[in-house]
């Protein structure tokens, strides 16, 4: 289901969605929506008055009110054409998941044991605690942990991911999820999932957005809209009297028809959002599927946009899992390229990452080349606990070992050599900075001392820099000590770290920040993670972790890819965002609105307010209908945007309000006077 | 407009501006309760009144006190007026005011609202003016004063259940801020020639005898009353009822241009030191700095163009049609602005005698919700429901869910934001559809064409926003208008009290959320002109339809 960068306008999916726009056209599904519903109940009014004009003059043209009728229902149909599209996607790869999750025969086992009798039972029959077996080429039929058994499987059903993964009883790569596939050996698993409630039955709800509620921040912002439609009701609906005193006492014109008065209800008030609001939180949900993660309710991808603190474990995330070469620190007399030469040798055949990092920096910074350990004649003495020491062996009788400073003080000193003083206290100094210092000696002689550190992602810092300037900090957690905790902070750039964190310390640091008021987001993938899972507020667990820490989370990352906390809160930030933006677009159109609808409305009663018709419209028809036009068109003009998300740039909060700001409230501003003029002037042009 | 008007207007500014810091910290320094220079006296009064000051109230309790309290004051406004005729201190022998006209006359009062459907000095009795309308106009102010502080406690408290004791917040308002202030005012009033006494009115003769139509008039009335004491209140509370018919244009109430310069720097003093209490109370003082530049932003191009429409009339000496010589057209327009930004209401000239555009200038004022400046504390929780839903926008224009002073902005605190904004809105937009949709409502309507309608819309916008002062011109003294204006009032005040002290409770009980570099901040040129937008927008996309029919389209008809 993923990395098929699917396009968002293909046509199977427009023709579904161009059916669903007529049937979402059911009142019962327009009142979840107190916007569109307004327009809908203007639709049918003007429908009705069009029926009616055909038998008695409503004092407006059959033709305009048609015309204004039409493109009343087409508002509607273009915001479920919207809403229809962002589902679109999701009910395609729904189809897929499903084709997935088909009936299968399971091997139900008596007891846990491999050897008990089996019997064969539908999968969608299975209950938790019964036991399964599963060999190689079957379909794992349910949720389950394996309680006996290695195998390899395949999960690309869920993840994708074609390479398949060891799962085995005990630790933390026990859990597997029903619909992948055992490809070698066998499992016995014991099932954690009642039919209905499996992984796979989760993500489908998730990714139909069948189960979809309104998050916090939609029932806010729904409060408003509400509010603002409330207020151009009345706006409108009083012009009717207002206007029949008006004409009265100016002794002149005609009082505003309630064509006209629907026409600029419908106008004012926030359509475009209104219209856009359900598909603008669809798709953010969608963008998380595409970014393959499953969110288990939209709160909580909201709730990612506003996270203030980010608890990243170190190796994975902030670094690579392994320690590597950093520098090479001669002994007192000793050449440096004579140590990194020794080192290089000693290392050749060592094909542990530390290892490996010695060739290259060797190589790298004193362009010494890889050689064939056999070609110069040496024998590999590879690393025991015993010696806690590796090197080689020459013909010669040269030997060279590396190994921690005091398992080669040792060996210097069995053969009469001595440890000199300022490799002691260099291997201090690595030590205290949080490096592994390794030493590097010949024969006797000490040559000096290998710098071992770990080595921060490439480009982590700055991203930590991005999140900081977007008011989120970032907290390193990790199992080393307080020492190398602190260095590899200060070189990752995070905000702070936990040191030597246990499952407890990390829970007690989630309730503090918690208690401050912050928001907390923490991946994990352990099982000893599942309490502060539980307790952090978006917490992400990886997909290759245990069911305990799946089940505690409330996302789950496919890809198991720690860094993809950084692209979750931007996901969530976009989703607000893009409602924020295109509110603050909707409202900022009615002022255009008014200045072509209300001049035209009220020329008869006023001829003088002609001067407020500051676009030049032809004809006050032409402008009323400019207008509504204007209003149902700019709806499809912007699906794309609502679909897409507007753009983030991880910028200060006052920097991003101002450049939104300019763009679409100003924007908001002056887009519909040209908009409404250009179709006036094309209606003049084609109707005339 | 002259340099000498300009001048009159930045002075204006000037002493505003210097006396509104201070002031402001000090009634801060009242509401965290660090000035109790007379708790003798204060524990008396609780001790009589009979009421636990020291304990805390939910928003419940607080709401039902204000309720309590507003109910009790009615009733005493209501009453006096009914039975004034059997009651002391009535020289003119006036009898009870009518049914009808007494209950807008009492809602009026008991929501600051002031509107006067009657002539003082023609309907009440001293004892009426002096225990009825006096006294409401410090209870009434005082309770605006003390919702407004319940709100901050909102802001300032964290996970608490209680917002404040509303018999301490009135208590402390009258006794430290509005007494001392009303006491200083009326004294210099006093001294300008402003009349304080109990006499009965005296007829003298005429200098200048009067002929008109054959029946010739050599006598005038000259009218009596305390009047200081009450002119004094009526200006610092916002409150605007006049003592006399023609408010502060009355040579009593207001005499000469130094009682003008009083009265009128009386009209924004407290509206506009609150800012700088709000600033103090939630320890940053740049939140209150920023209320009062929003507030500048859309008050001072007002009162400039409503001086320069009036100064486009006939003659060098502009518009003075309904306006008093010794005041001229910068004092009338600079105090017709101030009273209708501040809910005030009294007038020293006739708004109704107004250029179109000047007129459109009060009007609008009071439309945009009666947020700039605003009613004492009124005008602070006003605004503050204006900053909730623009933090609410911006907040997720920048992708986050938005807090304001640290203060999460969820779906209930919209939900009661949208209340405020909308409930006025809607009183004046069905009141005045109403009002020109029946007989009863265009009976009283003297001025044809649009200007009729500005009238009417301009007496539901007054009502309903508790301003007070009327366009003039439209008959308001009749049933169907004292009924339906006294519920435009009562709507306007209460409908907007009781979400403010909800919303204050369930901001009192929320945690507080520390500020990161992610926070949006909620002072600065931005968030200031994004706040003024969002004033004009709303309140200029509702009401659009209505000013087109009335000001702008008579505008429009006078320069053919």
């Amino acid at each position: 289901m993923r990395k098929t960068k699917q396009n968002l306008f293909r046509w199977p999916l427009i023709r579904i969605a161009i059916i669903e726009s007529f049937t979402k056209l059911n009142p019962r599904y327009q009142i979840r929506n107190p916007v569109m519903f307004v327009v809908e109940v203007g639709s049918t009014l003007t429908t009705a008055l069009l029926v009616y004009s055909f038998f008695v003059p409503i004092g407006e043209s059959t033709s305009f009110t048609l015309q204004v009728c039409l493109w009343l229902w087409f508002t509607l149909i273009f915001a479920n054409f919207a809403e229809s599209m962002a589902e679109g996607r999701g009910k395609a790869q729904a189809e897929t998941l499903r084709s997935s999750r088909k009936d299968i025969q399971a091997k139900k086992l008596t007891t846990s044991s491999r050897d008990s009798k089996i019997t064969y039972i539908a999968s969608s029959k299975l209950k938790v605690g019964d036991y399964v077996l599963v060999e190689a080429g079957d379909t794992i039929p349910s949720d389950g942990e394996v309680i006996e058994g290695i195998a390899s499987v395949n999960e690309s059903a869920v993840t994708g991911e074609s390479a398949p993964v060891i799962r085995e009883s005990g630790g933390d790569r026990s859990a597997v999820t029903g619909g992948t596939m055992v490809i070698s050996d066998w499992l016995v698993i014991v099932i954690t999932a009642n039919p209905g409630e499996t992984f796979m039955d989760k993500m489908i709800s998730m990714v139909e957005g069948a189960k979809r509620q309104k998050t916090p921040n939609e029932i806010a912002l729904n409060t408003l809209l509400s509010g603002l439609t409330l207020v151009f009701l009345l706006a409108t609906v009083t012009i009717v009297p207002f206007s029949i005193f008006s004409a009265k006492v100016s002794a002149q014109g005609t009082p505003v028809t309630i064509t006209i008065v629907t026409a600029l209800l419908v106008c004012l008030i926030p359509t475009t959002i209104g219209g856009l609001l359900s598909a603008i939180g669809i798709a953010g949900m969608d963008r998380m599927i595409q970014a393959n993660v499953i969110a288990m309710s939209g709160k909580a991808v909201e709730a990612a946009g506003d996270v203030d603190v980010l608890l990243l474990d170190k190796t994975g995330t902030i670094t690579f899992g392994n320690r590597q070469a950093t520098e090479f620190i001669p002994a007192l007399g000793m050449d440096v390229k004579t140590l990194a030469d020794a080192a290089q040798i000693s290392s050749l055949a060592d094909e542990t990452p530390e290892g490996r990092s010695i060739v290259v920096l060797a190589k790298e910074t004193y362009g010494i080349r890889e050689r064939d350990i056999r070609a110069i004649g040496a024998k590999f003495v590879p690393f025991s606990a015993n010696t806690r020491m590796s090197g080689v062996d020459f013909q010669d009788g040269r030997q060279i070992r590396k190994g921690a400073a005091d398992a080669v003080d040792e060996y210097v000193q069995k053969q009469g050599g001595t440890f000199p003083n300022g490799i002691k206290k260099a291997v201090e100094s690595i030590a205290r900075e949080g490096g592994t210092p390794l030493v590097v000696a010949e024969g006797k002689r000490v040559l000096g001392a290998i710098r071992l550190k770990d080595v921060v992602k490439g480009g982590i810092k700055e991203r930590f820099a991005q999140l900081r300037r977007m008011g989120i900090k970032t907290v390193m957690i990790t199992g080393d000590n307080q020492l190398t905790a602190a260095a590899v902070a200060a070189d990752a750039g995070v905000d702070d770290f936990l040191a030597q964190a246990t499952p407890e310390a990390k829970l007690k640091l989630i309730r503090q920040y918690q208690a401050g008021g912050k928001l907390v987001a923490m991946t994990g993938d352990g099982t000893n993670d599942a309490p502060a899972l539980a307790q952090a507020d978006v917490a992400v667990a990886m997909n290759t972790g245990t069911q305990a820490a799946k089940e505690a989370g409330n996302m789950v990352d496919l890809d198991s890819n720690p860094t993809k906390l950084i692209e979750i809160v931007e996901i969530g930030k976009q989703l607000l965002m893009t409602r924020g933006t295109l509110t603050t677009f909707s409202v900022a159109n009615d002022i255009a609105k008014y200045f072509a609808i209300l001049p035209a409305a009220f020329l008869s009663i006023y001829p003088e307010l002609s001067v407020l018709n500051i676009m030049h419209l032809s004809t006050p028809q032409n402008a009323i209908l400019s207008a509504v036009i204007f209003n149902a068109l700019i709806i499809i003009a912007l699906i794309p945007l609502a679909l897409k998300g507007i753009k983030y740039r991880p910028l200060g909060a006052d920097i991003l309000l101002r450049n939104n700001l300019l763009i679409y409230g100003l924007g908001g501003l002056i887009t519909p006077f040209i908009g409404i003029k250009l179709i006036d002037t094309l209606i003049g042009e084609f109707l005339l | 407009m002259t340099v000498n008007g300009l001048l009159q207007i930045a002075i204006f500014l000037t002493v505003v501006g210097l006396l509104a810091k201070p002031l402001g910290n000090y009634i801060a320094l009242v509401y965290d309760a660090k000035i109790s220079g007379l708790s003798r006296l204060e524990r008396l009064i609780y001790r009589i009144c009979g009421v636990h000051a020291e304990e805390e109230m939910s928003w419940r309790t607080y709401a039902s006190a204000v309720i309590v309290f507003s109910v009790a004051g009615f009733a005493v406004v209501f009453l006096l007026q009914l039975f004034q005729g059997f009651l002391p201190l009535n020289p003119q022998g006036f009898k009870g005011v009518s049914f009808d006209s007494s209950f807008n006359t009492a809602v009026s009062f008991v929501t600051n609202t002031n509107w006067q459907g009657y002539g003082g000095e023609a309907t009440m009795s001293y004892l009426t003016q002096m225990m009825g309308l006096c006294v409401q106009n410090f209870l009434s102010a005082a309770t605006g004063m003390a919702i407004m502080v319940a709100l901050i406690r909102g802001f300032t408290r964290r996970n608490s259940k209680t917002i404040g004791n509303f018999w301490l917040d009135i208590t402390h308002t009258i006794l430290y801020i509005l007494l001392p202030l009303s006491i200083l005012l009326a004294i210099a009033l006093v001294s300008q020639g402003v009349i304080q006494n109990f006499n009965a009115y005296r007829s003298v003769p005429l200098m200048q005898p009067l002929t008109y139509n054959d029946s010739s008039i050599t006598q005038q009335v000259l009218p009596g009353g305390p009047a200081a004491s009450q002119v004094a209140i009526k200006q610092l509370g916002t409150n605007g009822g006049g003592f006399f018919n023609t408010n502060s244009a009355h040579p009593y109430e207001n005499p000469t241009p130094l009682s003008n310069f009083l009265e009128l720097l009386a009209i924004i003093l407290i509206p506009a030191s609150l800012c700088y209490t709000f600033g103090s109370m939630v320890g940053d003082k740049r939140q209150g700095r920023t209320l009062l530049a929003a507030m500048l932003i859309i008050f001072i191009p007002l009162l400039m163009f409503c001086y320069y429409s009036e100064m486009q009339d006939i003659g060098s000496a502009g518009n003075m049609e309904g306006k008093e010589a010794r005041f001229g057209v910068v004092n009338s327009a600079l105090w017709a602005t101030a009273t209708a930004a501040t809910s005030n209401g009294s007038v020293d000239s006739m708004h109704d005698s107004f250029t179109p555009l000047g007129g459109l200038v009060p009007l609008l004022l009071i439309q945009l919700g009666e947020v700039v400046f605003g009613g004492v504390g009124s005008g602070i929780y006003g605004i503050l429901a204006f900053a909730i839903v623009t933090v609410f926008v911006s907040g997720l224009m920048i992708g986050r869910t938005p807090e304001y002073l640290g203060k999460k902005i969820e779906a209930f605190e919209m939900q009661m934001a949208t209340l405020v904004i909308l409930i006025p809105c809607s009183v004046v937009l069905v009141g005045t559809a109403i009002a020109v949709a029946t007989d009863s409502g265009t009976a009283g309507v003297a001025n044809p064409g649009a200007h009729g309608f500005s009238e009417i819309l301009y007496a539901f916008s007054s009502t309903a926003n508790n301003n007070g002062s009327a366009f003039g011109g439209l008959s308001v003294n009749t049933p169907f208008y004292n009924t339906i204006l006294g519920v435009s009032m009562l709507i306007g005040r209460f409908g907007v009290i009781i979400p403010i002290l909800m919303m204050a409770g369930a901001l009192a009980d929320k945690k507080h959320v520390p500020v990161s570099s992610g926070t949006l901040p909620t002072h600065g040129l931005l968030f200031i002109l994004f706040l003024t937008s969002m004033i004009i927008i709303v309140g200029g996309l509702t009401f659009f339809p209505a000013l087109t029919l009335g000001p702008i389209a008579e505008h429009l008809k006078s320069i053919k």
